[in-house]
């Protein structure tokens, strides 16, 4: 039963009751009911649905929200070392000021005519990853770099027609998890060991698993642990040996400074492009990269659409338009190519935006600054007694292991006492990388000055000494 | 003074708009590169820091250096910005049109209070892990959004990780693969069914998750055949995926009858719902008997597309599939809430961490401005629009609507200019880029094309009566001129940014190039 | 703005033929054109010959690429007539005798346009014209036919002449793709008699649309050869041993046999087993005589336009040999391309037994690429 006085709502130019009849009167309906007739009326529903009360006005909206999210604590009250998967860095003004621009914001799949803006947006974000990393493909982003690590395995498989893959055993439980998942109905996941010295994953091991029925390598540059592996022409090496196709995760904002996995044979290179220009946003700043050489087979397997350049019929046109758009499988027996649909072209056009602001010199200098603090953080760290950080002999980047097993306390304790001091600690590994013991992932970026990190130091050695 | 009001007008309706589309002929952003220019500076390194830790680039490895210069471009803020805004003219956005060609995306208003609501730091500065205490705002306003979800749909539990609408098909499919595995039946259940009219999306996905996927094709009415499905299910079945209403707006009257089709086999019934638009508040996945369900927030709830995402699929499943949801799950003890990640037979990760949490925010916060009774008048008025524009579409000479003849639709229509094409030898694409050159968007349909010459239209609640007959206006324009002047058509877009592409590059290995620096070496302008 | 885009500055060749009795019974209700006695009689009753207008219709879409097209046809009513119609100046090679055309005249004229090496021969006739062009020059051209039959069973015709010429620009245009489509043979006397009873007759290459598929979120699952490969794929996994495999004639069921290393006839029934080929273009008796022996399964794909998997092409099939295989023992093939352009319409079976086609209709499966079936209506 409807209300005497219906609402008329903001967002509902038709809710307005004589517009409403007159409407329902030119199509010759009695009532909206009309339009139902198809639904039986055993599956209508009955009551009103039972949602909370509605904030019609826009203040009272605003309030509701604004006081949820007060109990959220952020990373610019509290001082945050979290990374594993998601990165505080600085976000440009410039990257929100255009994906906030509404054009963008809510365009979604017009022709390359009335939303050629957004083809070029995102051709331009394609480009300069490619320059990054050295590879002439770069695909329209998809969602995460858990879905570009197992999308780029799974295309691997499709080439090679092989149904294995060898993972380092240093990902992150999340993302094994993905792989796995993804990986079920078609390919068999086995994990490289680590050298627990270097953490570098151990050419051995891989000798040893690798065979006719690899697929594909898979690895991680820096590692999830935060080292950054140095073996990676050997590992290459032996994947093609063995005809295997050669799979690197890497971290976008590295690749000022650290050598463009081409460079040492890496045949599919993914990532998450969140570093470069999206908010953390508790998550959701994420999206996938997936790049490889310009080859057909390559190519023709990528799940994602691809937009190329092309001319239009008036000289000195810029068009585009979606590469191989009937893409060809050129191993028939794969449970299909996948899928693809609404994904993160937003972030995808977000990244373009950072990687032209900060260009090359940006790119390489925010390599070092990080390098430069992150060794920084560590050197503090490893001064507290009973404190081993980094627990890995090899060269950091962002990211360190630190262990506790000297301060008799475990992470979720002296996480609990940093908490207190307003410093979010980093993520406890103890559960997903037991054999490290009582050890803690640490993040330290460009956005943490000496006196950010000296508190940690501080605090830390308050708590453990 | 002359009344100007009076020229813009013929028989009291607006003339068409003498729209053209903002065009800057705006070069590829490494055009813009001048040696030197910078875009934004960076932090500097305090010196006692440089001290302590020396030169760091040199403690990498030689062989993991970067050697090779970066050739990125180099341009000064303001430049960068001005180049992005231009593109973004060049871009026609659901803030700028009246976006009822887009059938089965659901362009609908995304409200700018949710856009600011959700750019605040207590959104944008918070990280995934952070201890619980810190982040119960958020985890409130996830926990909250799927009670509401589940009110919805009937289901009893949801998880809002999934990145997209395909992503949650394939999250289903999953569950449906691991339903099967804990009863030992996994090897014997290996199809799933859908329909053709049902999103690409449901069989790509099984496809991907291993099944063998069985079409099937509607009756002569365009409804999803019974008789079909009763011929494809057997001990095989996995399951059943499929969209209701369909992307034809024809909702199946027999959705009951499959479902229980589909359970007397064994299997289990998944229901896409990002034609949701028109049913909120009138019918729900749980009284159908489906067992999961998923739905589209950047769609239905209202979050802006974003030029292709980011999104959230949001998935939901009867009690007895709970356990299978992906990890970790929300949870609320009365006080607290609770992030749970004990849950052994979870298909494990779809995405990182919890979802697209802004997306959910502006979701919520849609939801919440219009309550149930908001929710019921969004479902009546996009079907009454929906409507509205299939009454004025039949009257557009060339048109036809095919299927369910003389009956209602939903939320969207897909049409067919057949008429049109036999009469006047102009396609469908073609009528939609003549479209574009008054300012609208225009879409065909999924492939394959089973209704031939077709255009799928879904108006959504957002837009007024004035919007729709300006829309019709522009189609009954450009039929007339089909009619009159094919070749102007087949021409078009003429009001654009830019003029006829030529697809033959973009389809020949020799020729494609998906970045600049491919492009340039392919036209022989390789430097270095 | 109308500039025409090119891959080549060089003019194209388009090839034109004409025949100017197709279709002439069809108005005056003689079923079919064929024989001099019928046309005689079709003149008498003051039938008017349509092929000409039809392809006016299809010339008059290709107007627009005149400066960059060289046509190239037979003298008057055979073609030049029409292309001086839509003002176009044609290339007039060979000659006739005016109003007393023939097949061989049809067939000379394809001859001559292959050798000057035509880019594409539109020809506007009947089935019977475009046997005749497949007797003179086989495949070796790409045509495209424009109807102007009376009931046109091959499917090497465009829809309709509108269509027949905007394909013809699309193709010089380099927008289409290739693919092998049927002719048959329809014996007309048989027709006039009120039965049907249509041989396939072999295969010619036409240009097909590849429709730019636009407001992409999903991307399309590739071309028709690639279908056909999934098709392959799909079917020699699942073989069995010990099984005898007939299998019809097709495209897409050469496709399967391709996979085996086999060699199919193109128009007729061959026989698989173990993978190996036991039995070449085989008659009713022959597919008898080898199930006395074996069990087996049967590989058709519809035939010609209108659908039909049964009686168009294969009725070496017989309604005997389709019972002693079993309903489920016949495997269906089509492309997803195949499927759509049935349009709703149900396959079709005519084996010439009502009770075989009362079983063989319902619903049945058809394999449409790897892993993908799809349940479809067939109907007698």
């Amino acid at each position: 039963m409807r209300e005497e006085k219906p609402t008329v709502y903001p967002y509902i130019p038709n809710s307005v009751p004589t517009v409403k009849n007159q409407m329902l009167k030119e199509v010759g309906a009695k009532s909206v009911e009309d339009f139902y007739e198809d639904i039986p009326e055993k599956l209508r529903l009955k009551e009103k649905m039972n949602l909370p009360k509605p904030l019609l006005s826009e203040c009272s909206l605003r309030r509701h929200i604004e006081k949820i999210l007060s109990k959220n604590k952020t990373c610019q009250e509290y001082l945050n070392f979290l990374g594993a998967g998601c990165w505080q860095h600085y976000v440009p003004a410039i990257c929100d000021e255009v994906n906030q621009r509404g054009e963008f914001l809510t365009a979604y799949a017009g022709e390359p005519y009335d939303d050629h803006g957004r083809f070029q947006a995102l051709f331009e974000y394609a480009s300069m990853m490619g320059e990054l990393l050295n590879m002439d493909v770069v695909n329209v982003p998809t969602y995460d770099w858990l879905q570009a690590a197992a999308t780029s395995i799974r295309m691997a498989s499709r080439i090679t027609r092989r149904r294995e893959v060898l993972v380092s055993r240093t990902v992150s439980a999340d993302k094994l998890s993905k792989i796995r998942d993804y990986c079920k109905p078609e390919i068999e996941v086995k994990l490289l060991d680590y050298d627990s010295e270097t953490g570098q994953l151990d050419p051995n091991s891989l000798k040893a698993e690798i065979s006719s029925k690899t697929a594909a390598v898979y690895f991680e540059n820096p590692s999830y642990l935060g080292f950054i592996e140095t073996h990676g022409d050997e590992i290459s090496k032996i994947a093609h040996d063995h005809g295997a196709i050669c799979i690197v995760g890497v971290d976008p904002i590295s690749l000022g400074i650290l050598a463009p996995p081409i460079e040492y044979g890496l045949d599919i290179v993914c990532g998450d492009l969140q570093p470069l220009g999206m908010h953390m946003q508790f998550g959701g700043g994420h999206a996938g990269f997936i790049a490889t050489r310009d080859e057909e087979n390559y190519v023709m397997e990528y799940p994602s659409r691809l937009f190329g350049i092309a001319p239009t019929s008036v000289e000195g046109e810029y068009g585009f338009g979606d590469v191989a758009y009937e893409r060809t499988s050129f191993a028939l027996r794969e449970e299909g190519k996948e899928f693809v649909g609404t994904a993160t072209a937003l972030w995808g056009i977000t990244a373009g935006v950072y990687l032209a602001l900060m260009g090359p010199q940006g790119m390489r200098e925010i390599g070092e600054i990080i390098m430069q603090r992150s060794h920084y953080a560590m050197l503090q760290m490893s001064k507290i007694k009973g404190v081993k950080c980094p627990i890995f002999q090899s060269t950091h980047f962002k990211e360190f292991v630190v262990n506790f097993d000297g301060t008799g306390k475990t992470v979720a304790q002296v996480n609990k006492a940093l908490l207190t001091r307003k410093i979010f600690g980093g993520k406890d590994l103890t559960e997903e990388f037991p054999e490290l013991g009582n050890s803690a992932l640490y993040c330290v970026t460009e956005v943490h000055t000496k006196d950010d990190i000296d508190r940690l130091a501080d605090a830390l050695k308050e708590e453990v000494e | 003074m002359e009344d100007i009001t009076k020229k813009r007008y013929t028989d009291g309706k607006p003339k068409l708009r003498r729209f053209h589309q903002a065009r800057w002929d705006e070069p590829i952003i490494f055009e813009l590169s001048r040696e030197g220019e910078r875009g934004i500076l960076i932090l500097e390194v305090e010196d006692e820091i440089k001290n302590e830790v020396g030169k760091v680039l040199s403690t990498i490895p030689e062989n993991m250096r970067r050697k090779q210069p970066l050739r990125l471009p180099e341009i000064s803020q303001p430049r960068v910005l001005r180049h992005y805004v231009r593109l973004s003219q060049e871009t026609l956005g659901t803030d700028l049109n009246i976006d009822v060609g887009q059938g089965t995306c659901t362009m609908k208003y995304s409200p700018k209070v949710n856009e600011q609501l959700v750019r605040v730091p207590q959104m944008t500065e918070i990280h995934p892990l952070q201890d619980e205490e810190t982040v119960q705002g958020i985890l409130e306003v996830l926990y909250n959004f799927e009670q509401i979800l589940k009110e919805i749909s009937g289901m009893d539990q949801f998880s809002l990780q999934p990145g997209a609408g395909s992503q949650a098909i394939y999250a289903n499919a999953s569950i449906i693969r691991a339903h099967h595995e804990a009863r030992g039946e996994a090897d014997q259940r290996n199809e799933i069914i859908t329909t053709i009219f049902s999103h690409p999306s449901n069989a790509a996905c099984a496809k991907t998750a291993g099944f063998k996927v069985i079409t099937l094709y509607p009756d002569e009415d365009g409804y999803p055949d019974l008789e079909a499905l009763k011929v494809a299910v057997s001990r095989r079945t996995a399951g059943l995926m499929t969209t209701n209403p369909e992307d034809t707006g024809i909702f199946s009257p027999n959705i009951e009858e499959f479902v229980k089709v589909v359970h007397e086999v064994g299997g289990l019934c998944s229901y896409d719902q990002a034609n949701a638009n028109g049913i909120l508040g009138i019918t729900r996945a749980k009284d159908a008997g489906f067992d999961l369900c998923h739905f589209n927030l950047h769609k239905t709830f209202s979050a802006p597309h974003g030029c292709g995402g980011p999104a959230v699929g949001a998935i939901g499943v009867t009690e007895e599939l709970a356990k299978f949801l992906p990890v970790p799950v929300i949870e609320f003890d009365g006080t607290r809430y609770h992030l749970n990640y004990d849950r052994p037979e979870s298909i494990g990760k779809v995405r990182s961490f919890y979802g697209v949490a802004p997306v959910i925010l502006k979701a919520y916060a849609w939801v919440m401005s219009l309550g149930a009774e908001g929710l019921r008048e969004v479902a009546e008025i996009a079907v009454l629009n929906n409507n509205y524009l299939l009454k004025k579409m039949l009257e557009i000479r060339g048109v036809s609507a095919p299927y369910a003849k003389g009956k209602r639709r939903i939320e969207q229509v897909r049409y067919s200019w057949e008429r049109l094409t036999k009469d006047t030898g102009v396609h469908s694409e073609e009528v939609g880029l003549r479209a574009a050159d008054f300012g609208v968007h225009y879409w065909t349909s999924h492939h394959p094309w089973v209704v031939p010459e077709p255009c799928t239209l879904e108006p959504t609640e957002s837009y007024s009566k004035a919007d729709l007959d300006e829309y019709i206006e522009i189609l009954r324009h450009v039929s007339e001129e089909a009619y009159a002047n094919p070749r102007l058509v087949k021409t078009a877009p003429h009001n654009s940014t830019i003029h006829k592409i030529d697809h033959a590059p973009l389809d020949d290995p020799s020729q494609w190039a998906m970045t600049w620096r491919a492009y340039r070496k392919k036209v022989g302008k390789e430097t270095g | 703005m109308d500039k025409s885009v090119f891959y080549q500055s060089v003019k194209r060749k388009l090839g034109l033929i004409v025949n100017p009795i197709a279709g002439i019974g069809g108005r005056v209700g003689l079923k079919g054109s064929d024989g001099e006695e019928v046309q005689k009689r079709a003149l008498e009753l003051g039938a008017v010959p349509q092929s000409l207008n039809r392809a006016v219709q299809a010339l008059e879409r290709v107007t627009s690429l005149k400066d960059d097209l060289e046509i190239i046809t037979y003298p008057s009513e055979m073609g030049e007539d029409a292309a001086k119609e839509c003002d176009f100046d044609p290339i007039v090679v060979g000659s006739i005798k005016e109003g007393k055309t023939t097949a061989k005249d049809t067939k000379n004229a394809a001859k001559e346009m292959l050798h000057l090496g035509v880019d594409l021969l539109l020809f506007a006739g009947g089935d019977g014209t475009a046997r005749d062009i497949y007797d003179a020059i086989g495949d070796r051209m790409l045509v495209l036919g424009i109807p102007a039959g009376v009931k046109i069973h091959s499917a090497v015709f465009a829809v309709n002449p509108i269509s027949a010429g905007d394909l013809t620009v699309l193709y010089l245009r380099g927008k289409c793709g290739i693919r092998e489509a049927e002719i048959m043979d329809v014996d007309e006397e048989a027709l006039r008699r009120g039965f049907v009873s249509a041989k396939l007759y072999g295969y010619l290459r036409i240009p097909f649309e590849k429709r730019l598929v636009q407001g992409l979120k999903t991307p399309s699952g590739g071309g028709e050869r690639e279908a056909m490969e999934a098709i392959a794929c799909e079917v020699t996994d699942r073989m069995e041993d010990d099984y005898l495999y007939i299998i019809g004639p097709g495209t897409t069921t050469r496709a399967i046999t391709s996979k085996l290393g086999v060699n199919k006839t193109l128009i007729g029934v061959d026989v698989v087993l173990n993978g190996k080929l036991v039995g070449t273009d085989v008659n009713e008796a022959q597919l008898l005589k080898l199930l006395k022996k074996r069990d087996a399964k049967i590989i058709i794909t519809p035939i010609g336009g209108q659908g039909y998997i049964f009686g168009r092409g294969n009725q070496q099939i017989s309604p005997e040999v389709i019972k002693k295989v079993g309903r489920e023992n016949i495997i269906v093939v089509a492309t997803p391309e195949k499927i759509n352009s049935l349009r709703g319409r149900p396959l079709l079976v005519d084996t010439g037994d009502r009770t075989v086609d009362k079983m063989l209709s319902g619903f049945i499966r058809v394999i449409t690429g790897y892993n993908e079936h799809v349940i479809y209506k067939v109907s007698y």
